[in-house]
């Protein structure tokens, strides 16, 4: 039973913090003039926010968590959850939740831990701090869901060099009777290797081969250390599985499609987005995109995508959410949220 | 499904070569405009107007465009 429903629980804001070092994939070396507008077009990524050297996902999470505490008001002591989910953390050990909690000079009586999950984080981490909230009347939680995927790749691989992009975000959310959100989520650890840095983890240690650049074909070359991507697996994953789950998730908890006002998806990959908007039949006024101007920021798509598409409405009134995130384990989700007049800050550029 | 409506649609996917490329015995892979946002854009058609998904091993082994459709067809 993947569909669930986790009551008691609301969401009171989101921020979004990108690097400010932006690359344009028009100048990017290894496509054509005329690949680069194809792959601009039809992938629909166009900008990608870079963090500098230095910079790590847990530091654009801190940025965007200390604007959102501000503009809500909540005291660091008040926060009792932190959940930080990433697939880029400070360290191999100790999690980076722990430093975070330090650095937001949160209570030494909050919970604290990472998520290692990456596109479909974001649903998984809003049911994770859902269900620790269900017993804790009157308690406040971060969810922090960022990632430098730039650090991962392979500058010398076009099949993942033009996608991805950095972001950090913070999610808050407070116990509270009115509340209630209905998830679905899935796993199919089988196709574990279609995205995948394999080497530096305990199964391939770090050794003297895993810097060396093997080339797998033109303009595909990247060391063990690095992602590889199988891009018509992950599209075909995206086209099979997204829309019957989502479908899933309506029809158990009685949700009319119609009723949604936004299917906010992971930002993969526009033509990938849109065929699963007709299969939904979903309007395409209701399906907001970011990932012109912020690419694929792995785990943080969905929260960057409100933050930059939605930020007025989520801040003027009542919205239903239905959102979607596919991708690395292979992992997916969708989760139906509403909303009410919640604090979304600017995008921050740091 | 014909093979007429599958070429047609198989055309359509394409931006720079022209309709009257697009033939039964059109070794698709060969044509300058093919590549991997190509393969991505075709999968996408025949998911979306045949209902079918294909794999890249699919396309590696369809050389022409019949083959492909005869693949397509018996998925």
């Amino acid at each position: 039973m993947a569909v669930f429903s986790v009551p008691n629980i609301q969401v009171k804001g989101i921020s979004a913090t990108v690097p400010k070092q932006v690359e344009d994939n028009n100048d990017f070396a290894l496509l054509t003039g005329p690949e680069r507008a194809l792959f601009i077009k039809t992938v629909g990524i166009r900008y990608r926010h870079v963090a500098a050297a230095g910079v790590t996902a847990s530091d654009l999470c801190l940025s965007a968590a200390g604007k959102l505490l501000a503009d809500l008001g909540w005291g660091a002591a008040e926060v009792n959850v932190l959940v930080f989910v990433t697939q880029t953390p400070d360290y191999i050990i100790p999690n980076t939740a722990s430093l975070l909690q330090e650095k937001l000079n949160l209570s030494r009586n909050c919970i604290a831990f990472d998520v290692n999950l990456g596109c479909s984080g974001y649903v998984y981490g809003l049911s994770i701090v859902g269900g620790l909230l269900q017993n804790m009347p009157g308690a406040k939680a971060l969810l922090l869901v960022g990632d430098i995927s730039t650090a991962t790749i392979s500058m010398q691989d076009k099949s993942t060099a033009p996608l991805f992009s950095d972001a950090g975000t913070a999610t808050a959310l407070e116990y509270s009777t009115d509340g209630i959100i209905h998830f679905n989520l899935q796993t199919d650890g089988k196709e574990f290797d279609d995205i995948i840095i394999p080497g530096g983890g305990y199964r391939n240690p770090l050794n003297e081969t895993s810097l060396e650049y093997t080339e797998y074909e033109k303009g595909i070359s990247r060391n063990q250390l690095q992602m590889k991507l199988d891009g018509i697996k992950i599209f075909n994953f995206g086209l099979r599985e997204v829309a019957p789950n989502i479908e899933k998730l309506l029809l158990e908890k009685g949700i009319e499609k119609d009723s949604i006002d936004y299917f906010v998806f992971h930002q993969a990959n526009l033509l990938m987005l849109e065929s699963i908007r007709k299969k939904l039949k979903a309007a395409p006024e209701k399906v907001p995109y970011s990932l012109y101007d912020y690419g694929n920021t792995s785990s943080a798509t969905i929260p960057v995508t409100i933050v930059s598409e939605l930020r007025e409405q989520m801040e003027s009134g009542k919205v239903k959410l239905l959102l979607s995130g596919f991708g690395v384990g292979l992992s997916w989700g969708s989760a139906y949220i509403e909303t009410k007049n919640i604090v979304c800050p600017k995008m921050i550029e740091i | 499904m014909e093979l007429e409506d599958f070429i047609n649609k198989f055309a359509e996917c394409f931006n720079q070569t022209g309709a009257s490329a697009f033939k039964p015995e059109t070794e698709f892979r060969k044509l300058d405009e093919w590549g991997s946002m190509m393969a991505l854009i075709v999968i996408a058609m025949i998911d979306a107007d045949f209902g079918k998904t294909i794999t890249s091993e699919d396309l590696k082994n369809a050389g022409t465009v019949a083959s492909l459709f005869e693949i397509v067809k018996n998925k």
